[in-house]
């Protein structure tokens, strides 16, 4: 296995009183598409926000590429090359497409190969480029999601986290969303996906995690777990 | 006076009152925050012009080259270690020090400046331009619609068209996506007032060549202001323009006795039929 890119460990977060992640542990290996699995309310969505800085974490340590991010702000966070796409897409609604996926660009490191990550994009998703000027708003939920994860493309990652991208979608754009999300895997990123679907994050990613009740309960390779221990795992059995 | 001629001078009218209103709208749609001081920026602005050109023997204009960048970084600076600290408690305490601020400056103004009324003086304030069939523009109303209608300009193409233009807009519509594109909230807000406070410095220099002033002067420039942000829709500039020449035209037309008094029947008008002004996203 390679080296990993990023690693979790031990870390908590709360809101308020309200305990969210009591103990995440897992490791990211560079290159790899990782699944993080579990129920509704199991502390998956708050373990990326703090990730990824938009939540603080109140314990534990977060490395990524070696270095200790744990409490710096989400604009700092991007700019080391961790990006992640927001549950519910979250796109600059009252601005168009291609404002949308520049703004990715706003990085300063970013910004030089802006004009080769929008055609990148765009072949990716050929539907953004037909729908550039229209505001990202009138767009449908899947088209809002490709948008997201295009948003993301443009800050120039090395790991892109994805939360819940195919909550509330059909399936046929799920499955043509996660074509997509391997295609750019096959180009070296690092994607930690967030599923409760467990079949289909079992198929996507090479490794697993469970979450239960805001501790990761079980971790490894999906093949070797099997579906039915990550099930059990998913349930608490 | 003739219909056109009222025509003419209601849009002259209405250019610097669109800049009047157009910091505000920003700092409405960006920050969602209510500036209650704006009326007091703008007369900041016109002493600034004025005296500044008395001092130095030059036309009020030029001394935008120092008022602009001065008033941008003061709003900054204002906005970094004054308002963000009360934004984080919700909008009621960022109102309260808005309004203690424009008190304070208005007193300051008052100790600095007496009450005199003033005017920022140029060769061309008596000018017309004559037009056929007995009609004519000011020059001097003609010089602050340009300077309106350019500044106005310049802010939508930079709201437009750069990353920090658009790093502001994406924060006004969501806060957590744009720091997770590399957007430090806090930054864009004081860079968003200090474009505000620039706009007003702009403002102020019109006013001052317009009116007259004293330093109590920016409650009268702070009602109008509200009228067209309210007309226009918050938050956006096209309508802000557009809600300026209607707010304009609709003084000019009403005459110096009922002009006010329509405009704000106009407003009243306006919030009944469609409360989210005319351009409202």
């Amino acid at each position: 296995m390679s080296e990993s890119i990023l690693k979790v460990e031990h870390v908590q977060a709360k809101y308020g009183d309200f305990i969210a992640v009591e103990d995440a542990t897992l490791d990211v290996p560079a290159g790899t598409i990782v699944s993080v699995i579990g129920a509704n309310g199991a502390g998956k969505s708050t373990l990326m926000d703090t990730i990824a800085g938009v939540h603080k974490a109140s314990g534990g340590k977060i490395i990524f590429k070696g270095e200790d991010i744990s409490g710096m702000p989400a604009e700092k966070i991007v700019l080391r090359g961790l990006s992640l796409v927001p549950q519910g897409s979250r796109c600059f609604i009252r601005m168009t497409v291609e404002d949308n996926l520049i703004m990715g660009s706003f990085p300063k490191s970013a910004r030089p190969m802006m004009k080769d990550t929008l055609d990148r994009v765009y072949t990716l998703f050929p539907v953004l480029k037909q729908k550039r000027n229209d505001l990202s708003g009138s767009l449908s939920g899947g088209q809002r999601q490709m948008v997201a994860i295009g948003r993301a493309l443009m800050t120039n990652p090395d790991c892109v986290l994805f939360d819940e991208i195919s909550l509330g979608l059909a399936p046929t754009i799920i499955k043509d969303i996660y074509a997509r999300i391997k295609e750019i895997s096959s180009d070296g990123m690092t994607v930690v996906l967030v599923e409760q679907d467990t079949h289909r994050a079992i198929r996507t990613g090479e490794i697993s995690h469970v979450m239960l009740k805001g501790r990761v309960v079980l971790s490894g390779r999906s093949r070797e777990l099997g579906e039915d221990e990550i099930k059990k795992a998913y349930f608490g059995l | 006076m003739s219909f056109i001629q009222n025509i003419i001078n209601g849009i002259l009218l209405g250019g610097i009152y669109a800049l009047l209103g157009v910091g505000m709208t920003m700092m409405f749609g960006i920050v969602k925050l209510t500036n209650l001081a704006h009326g007091e920026f703008i007369i900041m602005g016109a002493f600034a012009s004025t005296l500044l050109a008395q001092a130095l023997g030059i036309d009020p204009i030029i001394t935008l080259i120092i008022t602009v960048p001065c008033m941008f970084l003061i709003g900054m600076v204002l906005q970094s270690v004054l308002i963000n600290r009360v934004m984080l408690q919700g909008s009621e305490p960022a109102l309260l020090v808005t309004f203690g601020l424009s008190i304070i400056l208005q007193d300051a103004m008052l100790l600095l400046f007496t009450a005199d009324a003033r005017r920022a003086n140029v060769s061309y304030s008596t000018t017309n331009i004559q037009l056929p069939g007995g009609l004519y523009i000011s020059v001097l109303d003609l010089v602050v619609f340009v300077i309106s209608l350019v500044t106005i300009l310049i802010l939508t193409i930079f709201l437009r068209r750069t990353y920090m233009g658009r790093a502001i807009r994406a924060t006004s519509d969501d806060t957590v996506a744009a720091s997770l594109m590399g957007v430090s909230v806090r930054r864009t807000y004081g860079i968003a007032m200090g474009i505000a406070m620039a706009t007003a410095a702009v403002a102020g220099l019109g006013v001052g060549m317009r009116w007259t002033f004293y330093p109590s002067s920016g409650g009268t420039y702070l009602l109008i202001a509200f009228g067209v942000v309210v007309i226009g829709g918050m938050g956006s500039i096209p309508g802000t323009l557009v809600a300026g020449l209607v707010f304009g035209l609709a003084q000019v037309f009403g005459g110096a006795n009922y002009g006010l008094l329509v405009s704000y029947i106009l407003l009243i008008v306006m919030l009944a039929v469609r409360p989210q002004g005319l351009f409202s996203k």
